[in-house]
């Protein structure tokens, strides 16, 4: 009855959320009275695998294969079937992140394994097997029972608490038979942003609306973002209308996000809007208009002029940090 | 080459949202239902390549899965553009059952690409894309943010965390795509809503399909507290209290 948990790496490199799938694997492992193993994929680093240890991985299988360079989704899908099938795990977690979605449905239907997506919480219990997951866009949350033997769980971003209980693992190099022949993506280019913290990893999100009222006017919103280590976002009019790249746009049809503090500026807080924001920890906004509905979902603020309040904001921080 | 969109019939996204039998049924009294707005962006693009293909894409065709009271969303994809639409006459229990009786229905239709949106904003499960490529045994590629045609081949654009990838699969195969692969919507045209209304919908009867995953029970989100609001001509004790109380910066 063993748990899987499949840590994705970056060049190499695992982050902040292959720590917190691993905590909330270890935590799910142990409700079932068995042990977290971690299936890494690609090149990494022995010094780098034993993180996943110290976040309660009792094992890391390490799988380097030349089929599976690049994410390949029927490549990796029977890759980690066999895995599954070595190991005899019956609960397998993955990240809710593009990888994650990519693969678990793949999964699924392939191991006739239900699928819980964008789980926020522990198992509500074991026998039914009931996870917790956002519906209705953020409206509304279910109780959803995995009713098969396997089960899968791709996991919130940003959902569960790092977990470092400095533990160690074993490591065990894995192969396996993988016939390049099932590889059917090829990549012709590969586009990096560097240097830049990404929205969906970040911990604050500093987010302008139209309030902002002209592209020519973000450059004390970055600043703010800057000041506080955050990433930027924007709202759909926004990005429709080009003033921030369509990357930018948080919300129902942009990117779901769950930071620890989002600051909405100049953004009314249209139901679609709050769809791609709302769980995220606290809400702070900063509005001309009282009765904006994101002052509904805000925990503290301002009533005001984004123009004459971002400057503030901005010399505030500034004198918090030269403290 | 043809396309197949599938779609999913999901309440407007104004909706407020309730439910009935101790919360353990949506309360669609009232409820205006719509394409699920990523389909709805995925049918956009389906039909911008078919007319700027020269010929190459000759079909784009919607299919859905669920009970005839979905027919109306249906048919505003036939207003928009849509050449032809298939109906898979079950009563969805998972997304499992969804995308296995979707799959056996298009199965013998030879369709070369199979595009899906990313998410439905009723359930939001990110799955019956990949789970119809699955059963089809075909390739898949997700997070697709563009879609255009080189020399007559379909090329992708995927996102990945902190960039993107152009890349190529095979014919066929499905995209699951999302932000970035239309701009706006297509709206339907006059004659586009006349010429739908007298097309058929072909229906299609499968067995039902023994879901894997039940929803027990819903729940509304806990309410927040009321907004503390801070003089707009001190933001300083804004940035005391994230930094003291919620201890967040």
């Amino acid at each position: 009855m063993s748990v899987l948990v499949y840590t994705e790496n970056w060049d190499g490199k695992f982050k902040k959320l292959s720590f917190e799938l691993v905590s909330y694997a270890a935590k799910v492992a142990e409700m079932l009275n068995t042990s977290a193993t971690a299936l890494s994929i690609g090149k990494v680093e022995t010094s780098e695998l034993e993180k996943l240890g110290k976040y309660g991985a009792k094992k890391i299988l390490r799988l380097e294969h030349d089929s599976l360079q690049a994410l390949d989704n029927q490549a990796y899908t029977k890759a980690i079937v066999d895995i599954v099938q070595q190991t005899g795990a019956k609960v397998i977690i993955l990240s809710n992140n593009n990888t994650g979605k990519a693969l678990a449905p793949r999964l699924s239907v392939k191991l006739k394994a239900g699928i819980g997506s964008g789980v926020s919480k522990l198992p509500l219990s074991l026998n039914p097997f009931v996870v917790y997951k956002r519906v209705y866009s953020g409206n509304a949350f279910a109780h959803l029972s995995i009713e098969t033997d396997i089960k899968i769980i791709t996991l919130a971003q940003n959902s569960f608490e790092l977990i470092d209980i400095s533990g160690t693992a074993a490591i065990e190099n894995v192969s396996l038979q993988l016939d390049g022949s099932l590889v059917k993506t090829q990549i012709k280019e590969v586009q990096k942003q560097t240097g830049k913290i990404l929205l969906t990893d970040a911990e604050i999100v500093v987010s302008g609306g139209r309030g902002m009222k002209s592209p020519d006017n973000w450059g004390p919103l970055v600043e703010l973002a800057g000041l506080l280590g955050a990433a930027t976002a924007c709202s759909r009019p926004v990005s429709d209308e080009g003033w921030r790249s369509h990357e930018e746009h948080t919300g129902q049809t942009g990117k779901i996000i769950a930071p620890n503090l989002y600051m909405a500026i100049g953004i009314s807080g249209a139901t679609q809007h709050l769809a791609g924001v709302s769980s995220s920890r606290y809400i702070i906004a900063v509005n001309t208009d009282k009765g904006a509905p994101i002052f509904e979902a805000a925990q503290y603020g301002i009533v005001g002029d984004a123009m004459k309040v971002l400057p503030k904001l901005v010399e505030a921080v500034k004198e918090m940090k030269s403290k | 080459m043809k396309m197949l969109v599938c779609i999913s019939s999901v309440p407007d996204t104004t909706t407020k949202v309730k439910f009935v039998d101790e919360n353990k049924k949506f309360d669609a009294t009232g409820v205006q239902w719509v394409i699920n707005p990523w389909d709805e962006l995925a049918l956009t693009r389906a039909l911008e390549l078919k007319d700027t293909s020269a010929g190459v894409i000759t079909n784009v065709t919607v299919a859905h899965a669920g009970p005839a009271t979905a027919e109306p969303t249906i048919r505003k994809a036939l207003a928009i553009g849509a050449d032809e639409a298939i109906r898979v006459n079950i009563e969805p229990a998972d997304a499992y059952s969804v995308a296995s009786c979707l799959a056996d229905s298009i199965k013998t239709e030879a369709f070369d690409m199979i595009l899906c949106g990313i998410e439905s904003s009723d359930f939001n499960g990110s799955t019956v894309g990949g789970m119809v490529a699955e059963c089809l045994n075909y390739p898949s590629v997700s997070a697709v943010s563009q879609i255009h045609m080189e020399n007559g081949q379909p090329v992708i654009t995927r996102e990945i965390d902190g960039g993107k990838e152009v890349l190529t699969v095979p014919v066929p195969f499905v995209a699951i795509v999302q932000k970035g692969i239309a701009k706006e919507p297509r709206i339907a045209s006059m004659r586009g809503i006349m010429t739908a209304r007298t097309k058929a919908i072909k229906v299609i009867e499968q067995a039902p399909v023994v879901p894997l995953t039940r929803i027990i029970q819903y729940e509304l989100p806990a309410k927040r507290a009321a907004c503390i609001f801070i003089d707009p001509e001190n933001p300083k004790q804004l940035i005391e209290l994230l930094q003291n109380d919620a201890k967040v910066i």
